[in-house]
Formats: C-alpha cells, sequence, structure tokens
C-alpha cells in the first residue's frame, strides 16, 4: 500500500525545502555572483542579486595574476594520485580485515582511525626536516606521500565497511572451485566491490582538494595546488571581494562539478557502513 | 572457516597498511617527543640545550591551555550539535515527496564540496563583515545596529561556518538511513495509532542510532584539528576566544617558533586527542557491531 | 661536407646548451601588496632582458612569513629570494642566513638608499636585504569632512587634537566614522600602531633589564586613549581591522581619519580604486609633547637566502627590482604617485615626483623615526614598532590579541594589561631574558 499524499502537503514539503536548500547554497551562489561584479559594485549598499553590469575582468586579473593551469593541474595530480595509491595499500588490507577477521582486526581499525586524530601542526617541523633531506619538499610526490597517508584510514574503513557487506558464501564458493586468492580478488570480489571503491575514490579526491595544512606548509612554487592559489587573494591591499570571489569560485567549481555529477556514487559511499 | 593460508595471506595483505601508518606516526612522533624536551627555538639555532620539563610545564600552566581546552569542547560538540539535529530534521524533510528533490539535495550538499579556506574568507569578507557585509547590510535596512560576529559572538561565529561544511555530511548520511527503513514497519506503527513524534522516537530514531555514531566518529576527528577557519577568521582571538588546542601549538611553534614549546604542546594535543578516540572507539565499537 | 654538417649541429648542440645552463629560474616569495603585484607584472621586462625566468610565491603577508622563515631556519631552499622586512634582517643577518649584497655594481648606487632605512637592513656593516618600498606611518584625512567639522588640520597634531576632530567628524547614522585605526591583533598589525603610539605616550615594551613595562602608568594611558577614542569615534568591528579592511574602508568614504602606513597615501588617492581620491590631506602622526611622535618605520626588502645555489642570477633580480631603474620603469607605466615610496634619497629630488601629494610628507616621516632610539626613554632593544628579537612575533601577537579583545569589550583595559604583562614576562623567562 503506497502512502497516499496530498498534493498540499506535497506543495508545503515542496516550499520548504527550496527555501532551505537555497540558504544552505546561498553563500556559494553569493560568492559566484560577486565574481562578476566589480569592485566597487561588490561591496555596492545596497546590493545587487542580478541586475548589475557582468563582467569578466575580475577572471582575467586572477587568470594574469596566477598560473591557475598549474595550480590546477597539481591539484588534480596531488588528489588522484594520493587517492589511488591509498587505495592500493587499503585495498588488500580492508579485505583481509572484511573476510578474515582476526582477533585484532578492530583494534587495528580503531588504532588507524585514531592516527587521523594528531593534530597536524604539532608535527609539522619534524616532516618539515625529514622532507628538507630528502628533497621532498615543494614537489608533487612529497604532497602524495604525506596525503596518502592522511587518508589511509578513512579509505580502510570505508572500503572495510563495503567490503563487509558483500556476502561471504560466495567468496567460499569460489573457493570451492578452487581459486586463487589473487583470481578470488580480481574476478569475484572486484566486480562486487567496485561502487564502494568509487565512492571511495570521490570522497577521498574531495578530502584531498580541499586539504590545506600540509598543501599549504610543504610546497612554494612548483607543487602548490589551489589551496596555495587561494592564499594569494586572501587579503591583499584595497577592494579585494571581486578578485576573491573570482579565484574561490576558480577554486571550488571543479570539485563541485565533479560532486555533483557523481553524488549518487558519492551518497552511496558516504554511508561508512552507517546503513545495515 | 579461515585457513591457515588464508591467515598468512590476510597478514600480508594487511602489513603494508599497518606499517605505513606506524611509521607516520612513530617517527615524525619521536622527533617530536625529542623536541618537546628541548629548549629548541628555531629562530635562534645553535643554542639547543636539555630543558626536562620545562616545556611542559610552560604549556600547562599557560592561561591560554585552559581557553583552548574549552574551546576546543565547545567547538566539537556545538558543532556536532546543530549538524546532527540539524541532519536529521533536514533528512526527515527531504525523504518527503517533493518537486525537484535532485536539484535541492544538490543545493544541500555543496557546502561539502568548498575547501574550508575559501568558505572561511566568504563568510568572514562577505557575510559577517559589519560594515561591508551582507548580514550588515540586511541589518540596517530593517533599521538594526550591525551586529559584529567576529569580535562579539567569534567562537559561535565559527561553529556556524564550521556547521555550515558539515551540515551535508550529516544530512547525506542521516539521509541515507532514513531512506533504508522499513516502510512496513512505519506503516503498521501508523495504523496501530502512534502519532508521529512517537514514531520518530520509538522507530526512527533507534534505527538512525548507528548512522549518528558514525557522524559522530567522523565529524570529530576533523573537528578536533580545525585549524583554517580559525587562521582566517579571528587569528584565536578576541583573546583566547577562539583559540582551539590545534591554533595554541601553531601559535608556539609556528609564530613563536618554540619548536620545544610546540612539541609539547603537540604531545599534549595528541595524548587529550586519544583520550576521547579511545572514549570514541568503545561507543562506535559497541555500535559497529550491533 | 657530411662531417662538417656534424661537426656544426654538435657546436650549435653544445652553445644550446651553454646557454641552457645559464639560464635559470628562480623561486621568490612575496606578499600580495599592490607594489609587490606591480613587480610582478612588471617582471616579464627583467625576464626578457636576463634570459632567466622566475617563479612566483605570493602570498599573503602571514603566510608568507610564517612560510619563509620556516624556510630559511630549517635551510629548506625552497626560495631565491624573500621579501622581509627590517624586523627580520637584523635577526637573520645576525644568524649568517642572508647574502650579504655589499658588493653589488657601482651603478646601483648604494649610498643612494635613505640612510634611515638603509641602516635598518645593515648588520655590521653588511647590507642584507635590498630595500624595496619603505614606509613609516602619518594621518590621512578627509579635507572635506574636515572642513564640513568647522576645524583646521595642523602640519603637526597631537593626540588631543586627533580624537576632538574625530569625534567632530563623525556621523555614525551617515556610516561615516572619525578615525579609523588597526584593531586586529597581530605584532605586524594592531601592536604595530600601538607599539608605535605608545612610544609617543613614554611608554615602552622593556626597561634595560628587560622587564616588561605593561603595567606602567603610560601604557595605561596609552591604551585607554586608544580604546575611549575607537569607541567614540571608530567603526563597528574595529577589533578586526587591519591594515586592508581599513583602506577598503577609507577609500569607500566610511573613515574621517586614518593613522596608518605612508603607502597607503598611492591609493587613497589612486582615483580608480578609491572613491574620496581627490578630498585627503596627508599630516605627520600625532605626538603627545613628550618629544616623540608615533610614527613606525618600516621596509619590505628583498633578501637572498644563503642557501641558495642561484645566489647570482637571485643579486641580478634584487638589483633590479631595487634599482633606480625599475622606479623608473613603474613610472613610466603607471605613473609616478604609484611609484614604491621611501627608498631612495634621488627620487625625493625628482622634480617630477615632488608633485605626488604625498612624497613630501612621506619622506619627513620616515626621517622622523629613529629605530636607534625608539622611545622617550633609554631601552636595551632595536626598533620602532617592534623590538628586533626572535621571541617578539609571539609575544606581540599574543598582546595584540589582549588589546584586540580590550577593543572589543570582552575584557577590561586592566584586564587587558595584567594579562599582557603576565604573559610578556612569562615568555621573556622562558626564553632565559636578561641575556
Amino acid at each position: 500500500m503506497a502512502r497516499a499524499v496530498s498534493t498540499r502537503r506535497k506543495l508545503i514539503v515542496t516550499l520548504l525545502a527550496w527555501t532551505i536548500g537555497i540558504a544552505i547554497f546561498f553563500p556559494i551562489l553569493w560568492t559566484v555572483l560577486t565574481s562578476f561584479k566589480t569592485e566597487a559594485e561588490a561591496i555596492a549598499s545596497p546590493p545587487s542579486l542580478f541586475f548589475f553590469d557582468w563582467t569578466t575582468e575580475n577572471y582575467a586579473a586572477v587568470q594574469s595574476r596566477s598560473n591557475y593551469g598549474l595550480h590546477f593541474s597539481n591539484s588534480v595530480i596531488i588528489s588522484l594520485g594520493s587517492t589511488l595509491l591509498g587505495l592500493l595499500i587499503a585495498i588488500p588490507a580492508a579485505w583481509s580485515m572484511a573476510f578474515v577477521p582476526g582477533k585484532w582486526t578492530k583494534d587495528i581499525l580503531m588504532w588507524m582511525l585514531s592516527t587521523k586524530m594528531l593534530p597536524p601542526v604539532g608535527v609539522l617541523i619534524p616532516i618539515y626536516l625529514m622532507f628538507r633531506d630528502t628533497g621532498l619538499l615543494d614537489s608533487r610526490l612529497g604532497l602524495v606521500i604525506v596525503l596518502t597517508l592522511i587518508n589511509l584510514p578513512i579509505i580502510v574503513w570505508m572500503l572495510y565497511t563495503y567490503f563487509k557487506e558483500i556476502p561471504v558464501d560466495i567468496l567460499e564458493a569460489a573457493r570451492m572451485d578452487g581459486a586463487a586468492l589473487w583470481s578470488e580478488i580480481i574476478y569475484v570480489l572486484t566486480p562486487m566491490a567496485v561502487p564502494g571503491i568509487a565512492s571511495t575514490l570521490l570522497l577521498n579526491v574531495i578530502l584531498a582538494w580541499n586539504e590545506a595544512f600540509w598543501t599549504l606548509n610543504l610546497t612554494a612554487a612548483k607543487a602548490a595546488p589551489l589551496t596555495a592559489f587561494i592564499a594569494s587573494y586572501s587579503s591583499p591591499e584595497g577592494l579585494f571581494y571581486a578578485k576573491l570571489s573570482a579565484a574561490s569560485t576558480m577554486a571550488i567549481a571543479p570539485i563541485l562539478i565533479l560532486g555533483w555529477f557523481s553524488q549518487k556514487q558519492l551518497v552511496r559511499g558516504l554511508t561508512f557502513g552507517a546503513v545495515k | 572457516m579461515a585457513t591457515a593460508h588464508s591467515r598468512s595471506a590476510a597478514r600480508l595483505m594487511i602489513s603494508p597498511a599497518v606499517i605505513l601508518l606506524l611509521g607516520w606516526m612513530i617517527i615524525p612522533l619521536s622527533m617530536t617527543i625529542y623536541f618537546s624536551f628541548l629548549r629548541y627555538n628555531l629562530l635562534s639555532p645553535g643554542n639547543e640545550s636539555w630543558a626536562g620539563f620545562d616545556n611542559y610545564r610552560y604549556f600547562l600552566t599557560d592561561p591560554a591551555f585552559f581557553d583552548a581546552m574549552g574551546n576546543t569542547f565547545i567547538l566539537v560538540l556545538g558543532v556536532l550539535l546543530i549538524t546532527v539535529v540539524g541532519g536529521i530534521l533536514l533528512g526527515l524533510l527531504l525523504d518527503q515527496p517533493f518537486f525537484g528533490q535532485g536539484i535541492v539535495r544538490i543545493l544541500v550538499i555543496a557546502p561539502f564540496f568548498v575547501m574550508p579556506t575559501v568558505s572561511a574568507l566568504v563568510w568572514k569578507n562577505m557575510f559577517m563583515n559589519p560594515v561591508n557585509g551582507l548580514f550588515a547590510y540586511m541589518a540596517t535596512a530593517v533599521g538594526l545596529e550591525p551586529f559584529d560576529f567576529l569580535s562579539h559572538a567569534p567562537l559561535a561565529s565559527i561553529i556556524l561556518i564550521v556547521s555550515w561544511q558539515w551540515l551535508p555530511f550529516a544530512t547525506l548520511i542521516l539521509l541515507t538511513a532514513l531512506q533504508s527503513l522499513d516502510q512496513e514497519q512505519l506503516e503498521a506503527s501508523e495504523m496501530d495509532g502512534a502519532g508521529p513524534i512517537n514514531r520518530f522516537i520509538f522507530i526512527m530514531l533507534p534505527h538512525l542510532g548507528r548512522a549518528i555514531t558514525v557522524v559522530i566518529l567522523i565529524q570529530t576527528i576533523f573537528l578536533l584539528s580545525i585549524f583554517a577557519e580559525i587562521l582566517v577568521t579571528t587569528n584565536g582571538g578576541p583573546g583566547t576566544a577562539t583559540t582551539n588546542l590545534t591554533y595554541l601549538v601553531y601559535v608556539q611553534s609556528l609564530l613563536q617558533f618554540d619548536v620545544g614549546g610546540g612539541s609539547a604542546g603537540g604531545i599534549v594535543a595528541v595524548i587529550l586527542a586519544n583520550i576521547v578516540a579511545i572514549f570514541l572507539m568503545r561507543m562506535i565499537g559497541k555500535n559497529l557491531d550491533a | 661536407m657530411k662531417r662538417f654538417a656534424n661537426v656544426l649541429l654538435c657546436a650549435s648542440a653544445l652553445s644550446m646548451l651553454g646557454t641552457a645552463a645559464l639560464a635559470e629560474e628562480i623561486t621568490i616569495a612575496t606578499v600580495n601588496n599592490g607594489d609587490m603585484i606591480r613587480m610582478q607584472e612588471l617582471s616579464s621586462t627583467w625576464e626578457e632582458m636576463s634570459g632567466h625566468t622566475i617563479s612566483w610565491v605570493v602570498l599573503e603577508e602571514n603566510v608568507l612569513r610564517q612560510r619563509v622563515t620556516t624556510d630559511i631556519a630549517t635551510g629548506g631552499g625552497q626560495y631565491d629570494v624573500m621579501t622581509i622586512g627590517t624586523y627580520e634582517v637584523p635577526i637573520w643577518g645576525k644568524q649568517g642566513w642572508l647574502v650579504s649584497l655589499n658588493d653589488l655594481p657601482a651603478s646601483y648606487e648604494i649610498d643612494d638608499l635613505l640612510p634611515a632605512i638603509r641602516g635598518g637592513l645593515t648588520v655590521d656593516g653588511e647590507l642584507y636585504a635590498a630595500p624595496f618600498y619603505g614606509e613609516s606611518s602619518m594621518v590621512m584625512y578627509r579635507t572635506d569632512l574636515m572642513q564640513k567639522a568647522g576645524m583646521t588640520m595642523p602640519e603637526a597634531p597631537t593626540w588631543s587634537f586627533i580624537r576632538e576632530a574625530a569625534a567632530a567628524m563623525t556621523d555614525k547614522d551617515a556610516g561615516i566614522y572619525g578615525v579609523c585605526l588597526r584593531g586586529k591583533a597581530g605584532w605586524g598589525e594592531n601592536m604595530a600602531l600601538l607599539t608605535a603610539t605608545a612610544n609617543s605616550f613614554g611608554a615602552k615594551w622593556f626597561d634595560m633589564d628587560w622587564n616588561a613595562q605593561f603595567d606602567s602608568p603610560q601604557w595605561k594611558e596609552a591604551l585607554t586613549f586608544y580604546i575611549e577614542m575607537m569607541n567614540e569615534s571608530g567603526p563597528p568591528g574595529a577589533a578586526n581591522n587591519g591594515f586592508n579592511e581599513n583602506l577598503a574602508l577609507f577609500q569607500t568614504g566610511k573613515c574621517g581619519m586614518w593613522i596608518d602606513a605612508t603607502v597607503a597615501a598611492s591609493f587613497v588617492t589612486n582615483p580608480t580604486d578609491s572613491q574620496v581620491a581627490d578630498s585627503v590631506g596627508f599630516v605627520l602622526a600625532p605626538d603627545n609633547g613628550l618629544g616623540k611622535r608615533g610614527n613606525w618605520l618600516w621596509a619590505w626588502s628583498l633578501g637572498i637566502p644563503a642557501g641558495t645555489q642561484k645566489a647570482e642570477t637571485a643579486k641580478a633580480f634584487v638589483e633590479w627590482a631595487t634599482s633606480k631603474e625599475y622606479l623608473a620603469l613603474v613610472a613610466e607605466n603607471e605613473g609616478w604617485a604609484n611609484v614604491p615610496p621611501g627608498t631612495r634619497t634621488s627620487l625625493y629630488e625628482n622634480p617630477e615626483y615632488a608633485k605626488v601629494p604625498f612624497a613630501k610628507m612621506t619622506l619627513d616621516s620616515i626621517n622622523a623615526a629613529d629605530p636607534q632610539n625608539p622611545t622617550v626613554d633609554k631601552v636595551p632593544y632595536v626598533g620602532v614598532q617592534f623590538v628586533a628579537i626572535p621571541e617578539f612575533q609571539g609575544i606581540a601577537t599574543a598582546v595584540g590579541q589582549q588589546f584586540s579583545a580590550a577593543l572589543a569589550g570582552t575584557t577590561s583595559i586592566d584586564d587587558a594589561l595584567a594579562n599582557a604583562q603576565a604573559l610578556t614576562t612569562r615568555e621573556m623567562q622562558k626564553a632565559g631574558y636578561p641575556k
């Protein structure tokens, strides 16, 4: 029996949901709109929502001052690289924890998560010194390594909760057929795990893209991603709202669009095993 | 069920992750512990000397330390409260049928993708600024004195900004959990004459328990080390009103370049974080097994 | 014939290798201030001229300072040129972290640098950084609002006049605030203003034995004056306003007076950015009749870290960016008013530059500052708005937090001073003073 929903109720819910949705989204919308205003208009009182002289001069100014392409490609390389490397390490670990649980499995998992609670500032100087000595300062490789390690616990956990939902019977059947461990992983497990891996990948790309402590402190010019790009617009002299908005829009747009297009996959993975 | 063979294979497969994380934790941490017993200022190299527990004594007796503990606590709890309650309410709303569900969900999810630095900059300058911000304009438009958020309610303002970033996350998890709720069970209870509030308390809330735990766990991990939002908006002030532990350690090690003191602070923060971790893990462990 | 062609090819390949080795890429870290952004824009001229290339790291001041300090102190070697100030240079120079610039060619005319600025960048006779622009602080005020208030600004105002004028100019309903001053916590933000102001009230950071002096009546007088004046005539949210926020306020016509860096003069008089460009006047920073004015001295300068492999190329860039030719290049492109000020005597002797409305006042303000004798009494430290010891930035930022809280009204003036005294004493003890 489907629940009958009165049209009136549906209309009220629609109105309420849209109002809240727009309110939550408004800061982003406002930023994008401001990025098309002139600096004077950006702080004009009363502010105008849509009816102003649209201009792209801020984007031109930002583009002429900073190498957006470089920062963008650094962000892509660092976030994708660290996520892929993390998956490579985490998939076997999560697999074995999910299917061959030992006495310590849960403790290892919890310990892994607890490493994420270390305040990064506390270990910046040691890491900086180590990076200096290994020549990893201002290198994409260095950032890939650090971000992999930082997000590894989350990756392992997400995959673990995902793998746990795969029925063990299927694996047993495969084993009975004499499938080797690796072929078991490749032919049986992987196809079932792909959605989980995909959403883990998405979430971690987002987390790595937005990571602003290590990416800012371990880079200078060559490996600096978009977080560093934003830092050069954060409080310059004079009026800067419009240029800041343009730079912000450029920094968040790629990940926002990626997130929107893949939101179904993302949402599925975001449950962390919270939904049975 | 597991054979000896698969057990050793499992150990082999788990070891890269464990070894890497162990290395990541132990190497810098042992260096930090070593530094924490030194009188070591980055700006006067060559003057390092053994300091014993001096750094710890100074850090723990610093009046800012207690403020920072309190602020960390309020910040984490405040954001958790807002996002969990807000997330449940929003989840319940979005779970209803209405026009344009897909678009509204896209709107609600968006803040999660925004870099913390960007969101802090945007909120601080374009909304909360008492002269040029939008809130100030709205206040004057209705004849009120503009409220100076970051001076007079600094911690609350940061809680607001951070909650805005994390509300989508909580909403999504809770919404997914709500959607998996057994419709028949709900309908049965409805027929038994249970009102909406009773239905929520006795059927939905227990069902959401697991999801709420997960939201709390994941968010706590990130909220304990909130940094960018504070750095951008208030620099920990006014006074120490928005200094959390992470920020205090930052001040010690990167503003004063006192590596010894900063390291001691870092170790204290690690210990406290681990206490929270153990507490959380207990709670989570119970809930996840169930 | 074929062999000859081969030889030729080899030779040309070799010569290409030669030029490739000569052309270097240097990394320059700088602040996102207007003058530096202009330098970044104009640097393609230098790239074409020298054949070298530059990669820029442009950051907000606080982030930049933290990054370059970490890098130089640990010998990270990520940068070939760093933008640093008169606070860093004496400390870093003493540590041997910077490349000496004494061997710049004669054409650079090192003696043309303003003596006050050059002195601040010299340690034991070695110039460790070349000044890119120098600044002091002065009063910028709206001539139209001053007239409307029926008052006349003297050439060298006193603090009590400023307070009176601020009250007279304030019209909160119209969104006009008599005086805008820094309130944002930070040693380079509110503490620069407050330390310089306190100097003119006879207050000081430390006595000759390095004892903190925030319990002195002079500090109480200075801080009370500042907070009372800001409460009467300052803008809302002043506790979060730094240089940039105040600049935006002044440019949009919301401030009657603004006491801040002389370098701001070119921004507030630039008609494309400033709505009040044609009604701004300049006078010396105020005093309190004790013989010291409340103005500071600062120079953003280009220094070369001692560890760099590309010292020669870096030096060539520093020489170009701080040369007379660079000033002329800016003048040609953007007009004389936008030339980086406060570094060279010859600029102030230039009749073209003398037409710029704030030229004379900038020079007078710079000359009125004396980093060697910053306060009324004798003190053991160097620096007008700072104390040139490594511990200062941490301490002053924490003190700045206290004073910012007092301005916001969340702490009382007495408590703020007591906290400042306690934390300064603590930190100085921890650092092992008196040394």
